[in-house]
């Protein structure tokens, strides 16, 4: 008998409750997220505010809620823009080799080399906050490690067999990376998503935090994070809410990529 | 006798560029006719994978004449683990050759490859299998009937049974043979197996360093070899058995 996946069955109970909640949040909040109210200015969490309320009245779980909806918006879209360049920019030089590929690693090196974080800050620090420039910067940011990721697996299937007796049966050479090669590293493309995806979720709210990410009126996990820390005494469970959903939410697709991966019989 | 389907006189190859150019070929002739069986032996590094790959058009550096009268010659490969892809079922497999010659009928691919498949000794079912699901043996069927997919007069065998055990060994050769009366198929058989070669080919060709020093019938070839290195090849196969 085989043996239970508990990181897929524990990743996959995680994931979903965590992509529940921010589902709901979409649709309904208890109260309006940002309206403010004088009476509850710092209250616990009770039975009105089951996660307290904070410095304005405003209640916490309304804004985790939508916080949770704005930073998973903003991870899958940078892993969107850095996976697919960095399949498409991993597939051609993988498969092809040559000079444009040396060019374009070196180049991949190069962006690399300097922390993703940083250089977003760069980035935004010229273009100015808010959400479509964090997805920019930090979906161009992603794409080296994609595409190494890509690339290597690439280099290690266009000489096998089954690839030349593709080409010898005339199939074009799109259609061999995409539809030949492609399903075979699915696997290890899974992982390297739900990597991708914690990077993404960190990064944002990292950004956030430091204030140069999303604008006050569309806050993210990261944005409550940082609007907390003035009163993390006054008021702990406006940190510890945004905080534990973010934790328990990278913990969930952790779980979820680890699991797959075993269950694939993927080598780490 | 009949045109030939191959035609090759003096040809010469190289791989690598600029200084790294090494010649590889230096100067082979030969012919093989339709319905032909023709084996080429020596050991590695003798030229003979490189004359399969000229003869598929795989090898562009050359010199001299090389004529191949065939619609797209195929290949089975020597690893059957490697040569069918393993993400895809022996179905998709079987019908890729013809979506990629542009035959839009799925119920037509799925009939063609079902004939194919019964052709080479395997049942309907086995079309819904990954690769991983078959033995060496059956994958080295499945990979026999994907070359014929596109109706390939000639089919290049490279090794093709030499990663199988003997009783095997023997049931894909016994397969090889019918599927050419069947299909009128020409086979130029790349190995370095004299026993295997005996048993299927009608002539042979002898290949070192890049050369063919000796060609002829089987028994011919067999029976009294006239140069040194044939002989050595004969007595080294032998000293094995």
């Amino acid at each position: 008998m085989r043996r239970k996946n508990w990181y897929l069955i524990v990743g996959a109970v995680l994931t979903a409750s965590m992509l529940a909640f921010t589902a709901v949040g979409f649709f309904w909040t208890p109260y309006e997220p940002s309206a403010m109210s004088a009476a509850d200015k710092y209250a616990k969490p009770c039975a009105a505010h089951l996660f307290g309320c904070d410095q304005l009245g405003r209640d916490i779980l309304s804004r985790t809620l939508e916080g949770a909806g704005a930073t998973l918006a903003i991870a899958l879209a940078v892993l969107a823009v850095g996976a697919l360049a960095g399949l498409a920019v991993g597939a051609l030089c993988g498969y092809h080799g040559g000079a444009a590929d040396a060019l374009v690693m070196r180049l991949c090196d190069a962006v690399a080399a300097f922390p993703s974080v940083l250089l977003a800050l760069v980035v935004l620090a010229v273009t100015g906050p808010g959400k479509y420039n964090v997805i920019a910067a930090l979906g161009v940011l992603f794409v080296p490690s994609f595409a190494r990721l890509v690339r290597g697996e690439f280099l290690k299937y266009r000489d096998r067999d089954f690839v030349r007796s593709a080409k010898l049966i005339g199939v074009s050479d799109l259609r061999i990376i995409f539809v030949h090669i492609l399903p075979n590293i699915w696997p290890v493309l899974l992982s390297g998503l739900t990597i991708g995806f914690n990077n993404a979720v960190l990064a944002e709210a990292s950004m956030s935090y430091l204030g140069i990410g999303v604008s006050a009126t569309e806050p993210s996990l990261g944005y409550l994070l940082k609007d907390a820390q003035g009163y993390l005494f006054t008021a702990p469970w406006y940190t510890a809410f945004p905080a534990a959903a973010i934790v328990l939410l990278i913990l969930g697709v952790s779980l979820l990529g680890e699991g797959v991966r075993e269950r694939m019989g993927v080598g780490t | 006798m009949a045109e030939p389907i191959v035609r090759i006189q003096g040809l010469k190859s190289w791989y690598g560029k600029g200084r790294e150019r090494k010649q590889v070929l230096r100067g082979v002739t030969l012919d093989l006719a339709p319905g032909e069986v023709l084996g080429v032996v020596g050991e590695s590094g003798s030229g003979k994978s490189t004359l399969a790959k000229c003869v598929l058009g795989m090898v562009t550096d050359i010199e001299g004449t090389l004529h191949v009268d065939s619609q797209r010659p195929q290949m089975v490969f020597q690893d059957p683990y490697g040569s069918l892809n393993p993400a895809k079922t022996v179905g998709w497999i079987l019908e890729e050759p013809l979506r990629a010659i542009g035959v839009r009928d799925r119920a037509q691919r799925r009939r063609r490859a079902a004939e194919l498949l019964s052709m080479v000794g395997l049942e309907e079912e086995h079309l819904g299998r990954r690769p991983a699901q078959l033995s060496g043996g059956q994958r080295q069927r499945v990979a026999i009937a994907a070359a014929l997919m596109q109706g390939s007069k000639l089919i290049v065998l490279d090794e093709p049974v030499s990663a199988l055990d003997v009783t095997l060994q023997a049931q894909i050769l016994r397969l090889l043979a019918q599927l050419k009366e069947q299909l009128g198929l020409s086979y130029l058989f790349i190995s370095h197996d004299l026993t295997v070669v005996y048993q299927l080919c009608d002539r042979v060709a002898v290949m070192t360093g890049g050369e063919i020093v000796e060609q002829g019938d089987v028994d011919e070839i067999y029976d009294r070899p006239k140069h040194p290195y044939t002989k050595k090849l004969l007595e080294a196969s032998l000293a094995l058995d």
